[in-house]
């Protein structure tokens, strides 16, 4: 037992286990962490990690498909998947006295997916029609091309979903061996949080974990991004009547020790957000420096920033709606000119302390339900090994000074180091919105 | 495994729900939970679309946007610095027959939160260059949505199902009618708010009986004897048949599809079984049959599911799913044989049992969190269901009868007279 009654333990197979009793509300959830996403995935298998995330709800020996979905919705309990660049984790939330369900249907699927052939055709036309919904958003068509700009040899360059060409060709032998590689005990992580006894829940998971096979080694396949010389550009031109900008720079992975000086800085240039994807949690951006710069006068219609805790080096980004009658053009300099001032270190205390502050307000959010606690740990355990993390989240935060700040901004925010990309919407036949 | 506490007290009841009525009318209701440091805040106050007359659409969408842009204590500036600076939040949204807010902070700051939202209630500055900025946000919005395939398809239904009705015009208004809105109409739009018959529900780590006083001494000596009453949505006939609109939106990949009727008000006496029976339509498990038909057995679309709305009038029963453009009739004569199947039969006695279960746990799941729990007491408060409602929940689910889901969808649905938008690529039809 760990600092905070968390414990942890390693089975023998490898599968490394978080059990938290929290006793606030009969519930309890049990998520699956793998160590896959697209990250791990080669041209003509892009997509492969989604879509075998998929095939996980298609059914095994034990529980087909028909009676899959209705086992967990039947106890009153939700469950689902996430499927991102690193990782892929599945989770369940139930009346914590049905929990022992999910750790069985876990366990089961880490191992006996069938992924019958006429499954995996049935669900191609799903995932295509998936892609499709999304290239219906100008805003996911232009952060596409930003990534094939940004990342020309790491495969960070393709979105999780994967390209058209993959998911029409990919065969089901791809996706078996895909998932067989990846999902073993030993890639993998086990977490449990709820009005449970952690004793009892240890020997749950060990009873129905402990036999499944450990797998093998894994191989690294990442190629890691050389680095970029210059400022990159991309345009899409597509029928609208919305333009729209992002801007991104080089961020920094999360075993940084900058990490989080980042983040500040983030809090800072575009408003506190939360990393914790089942987090409520959430302040406006009204006060932070690109709202004022870009929203308040007038150039947008709405901005956002986008700081990811990945593995690899990945993007610190930037996005704004560009307003009726606005340009690209005007909204790109008005970010570059407050990009600008963060690296020449034109940061008051007054921003750093109130970014400390939400800091603080958020992470109380976020440890409230059991749901947003199995997230962190698991994620904190996924990503850097060590759900201590998550427990050190604050004092990491709290230990960054504004010099720190300063000096990450002047490093992050370099010119030849970003990449810009224009939507710009060709409404009535002509394209409007760019300069 | 055992769960390790009895929870008697997991279900909110009279017994742990504090409900006070201030003599200014506002209905103040506080239940405490110290698991955490935070308290949120919600409540429903006087106002709403159906305020609006039709050629001013978005009116009091636009007026509940300009509360927060400024007070005769703070500016927009001072107000969200206030707000950001501890973390919290603030919103201010108008919806059909109300306008409704909600926010979310620490303990400690709730007092200053309950001060921020009394100004933005009772003082509303409305300055003139922020209704032009405002303006602009939601012409760009309405821009993006002409462009969006759900959004439209999801309008274009509601035109359809709800012709001379309010609830066939956008809540967020229309380009020209936005554009035609002027500080005067937002200025006299602000009588209709007042303290009659308003709805504060604060949850969280304070006492009860302080948060009480906290909001008697913020918003007790607010009146407005002009206020407006809560809007009445007039009765909508049924749907006698097939009222098809296609919104073609080119250089997209997939169609949206949005297919219902007016459903059941939540003061419907079948409201309930209406409520199970469209569980077993399109949301059990992966979406119920629609997911199972739609997108399991066929492959046709990545979403589809049915989704019942029941407020204060006949709001939408309603289906949707996104498919690949050349699969448009398929998916559609898919759903209207679900629809025929819940009209025509009673659903089997393990789909019954099971949507009961499912029920029932989830009511537990839902109140875990303090969000969770002010939303239930103010769905209890709003449409007058008793505070006992949640601890008599589970025995209103188990009376349900198949013939009771049956009856209810038969009012209803039809397969043979529907509305039906849908909105995608140009294409042959």
């Amino acid at each position: 037992m760990g600092t905070n009654g968390i414990l942890k333990t390693r089975l023998k197979n490898g599968l490394t286990v978080l059990i938290k009793e929290t006793h606030n509300a009969p519930v309890a959830t049990f998520w699956v962490w793998y160590r896959v996403g697209s990250r791990n995935e080669i041209p003509g298998i892009t997509g492969a990690s989604h879509w075998v995330e998929h095939m996980q709800f298609k059914g095994t020996p034990t529980y087909p498909a028909s009676a899959l979905d209705k086992l967990i919705s039947r106890e009153g309990g939700a469950w689902n998947a996430f499927t991102f660049i690193d990782w892929t984790a599945y989770f369940e939330v139930m009346p914590a006295d049905k929990i022992e369900l999910g750790i069985d249907l876990e366990a089961d699927r880490m191992a006996n997916s069938a992924f019958d052939p006429e499954e995996v055709d049935s669900e191609r036309t799903v995932i295509i029609s998936e892609r499709s919904g999304s290239e219906n958003s100008p805003a996911w068509l232009l952060y596409e091309e930003m990534l094939g700009a940004a990342f020309r040899v790491h495969p960070y360059r393709t979105e999780v979903v994967g390209e058209l060409i993959d998911l029409q060709t990919m065969t089901r032998d791809d996706l078996y061996n895909h998932y067989r590689r990846y999902y073993a005990p030993g890639n993998a992580v086990a977490v449990l949080v709820g009005d449970v006894d952690a004793g009892q829940a240890l020997k749950d998971i060990e009873e129905r974990f402990g036999e499944i096979s450990g797998g093998e080694a894994i191989p690294e396949v990442v190629r890691p991004e050389p680095p970029q010389y210059g400022e990159r550009r991309v345009t899409v031109n597509r029928e609208g009547q919305t333009a729209y900008i992002m801007v991104a720079y080089r961020g920094y992975e999360i075993k940084h020790p900058d990490f989080f000086a980042l983040a500040v800085a983030d809090s800072i240039l575009a408003g506190a957000t939360s990393f914790n994807f089942m987090s409520t949690a959430e302040t406006s951006n009204h006060t932070s420096r690109l709202y004022k710069a870009l929203v308040e006068t007038e150039l947008a219609a709405g901005m956002s920033g986008g700081l990811t805790a990945t593995i690899d080096p990945y993007l610190y980004t930037i996005s704004a709606t560009v307003r009726d009658g606005r340009t690209c053009r005007e909204v790109e300099d008005a970010i570059h000119a407050e990009t600008d001032r963060m690296a020449q270190g034109d940061i008051s205390e007054q921003e750093f302390a109130k970014a400390r502050k939400q800091a603080k307000a958020l992470f109380a959010y976020d440890s409230e339900s059991v749901s947003s606690q199995g997230f962190w740990l698991g994620f904190a355990e996924t990503l850097v090994g060590d759900y201590e993390w998550f427990d050190t989240f604050l004092d990491k935060l709290m230990a960054v000074t504004l010099d720190d700040v300063k000096r990450v901004s002047a490093d992050v925010f370099q010119s030849n180091k970003r990449i810009v990309g224009w939507y710009v919407p060709t409404g009535n036949g002509t394209q409007q919105g760019g300069e | 495994m055992v769960s390790q506490n009895k929870h008697i007290h997991a279900i909110p009841g009279p017994d742990d729900i504090h409900r006070v009525e201030l003599e200014n009318g506002i209905i103040v209701l506080a239940r405490e939970n110290f698991t955490s440091p935070s308290v949120v805040m919600e409540g429903r106050i006087s106002g709403g679309a159906l305020l609006e007359p039709a050629e001013k659409a978005g009116l009091a969408n636009f007026h509940s946007a300009m509360l927060m842009r400024g007070t005769a204590r703070h500016t927009f500036d001072q107000l969200f610095e206030e707000i950001e600076s501890i973390g919290a939040s603030l919103d201010i949204d108008s919806g059909g027959h109300t306008c409704s807010f909600g926010s979310k902070s620490l303990a400690e700051d709730l007092p200053t939160m309950l001060q921020l939202l009394s100004e933005t209630l009772r003082q509303p500055t409305f300055p003139a260059e922020h209704i032009e900025k405002e303006r602009g946000e939601i012409m760009t919005s309405l821009q993006m949505r002409a462009h969006d395939t759900r959004r439209m398809a999801a309008l274009t239904f509601s035109e359809l199902a709800y012709p001379d009705h309010p609830y066939g015009s956008s809540v967020k208004g229309y380009l020209e009618t936005v554009a035609g809105i002027t500080r005067e109409d937002i200025v006299n739009f602000q009588t209709n708010l007042g303290p009659r018959g308003a709805i504060i529900v604060v949850v969280g780590a304070f006492k009860a009986q302080e948060a009480i006083s906290l909001v008697e001494k913020t918003l007790g000596d607010w009146v407005n004897p002009a206020q407006a009453s809560r809007p009445e949505a007039p009765p909508v006939s049924r749907i006698t048949d097939v009222r098809y609109k296609f919104v073609p939106i080119p250089g997209k990949s997939q169609a949206d599809i949005v297919m219902g009727y007016p459903g059941p008000a939540r003061s419907a006496p079948d409201f309930q079984a209406a409520r199970v029976a469209n569980s077993i339509l399109g949301q059990f498990g992966l979406m119920g049959r629609l997911g199972d038909a739609v997108r399991e057995d066929q492959g046709l679309a990545y979403y589809s599911y049915s989704q019942l709305d029941g407020g204060f009038g006949p709001g939408p029963w309603k289906i949707m799913a996104g498919v690949n453009p050349e699969n448009i009739e398929r998916a559609v004569e898919t759903i209207r044989q679900e629809i025929g199947r819940m009209v025509r039969e009673p659903v089997t006695a393990e789909e019954l049992a099971d949507n009961k279960s499912f029920f029932k746990g989830q009511l537990v799941i839902s109140l875990e969190t303090n969000e969770g729990v002010a939303g239930s007491i103010l769905n209890m408060e709003q449409h007058q269901l008793g505070l006992d409602y949640l601890r008599n929940y589970a025995a209103m689910i188990d009376a349900l009868t198949a013939d009771d889901l049956q009856a209810a969808a038969a009012r209803y649905l039809d397969p043979d007279a529907y509305a039906l938008a849908v909105a995608g690529p140009e294409r042959d039809v």
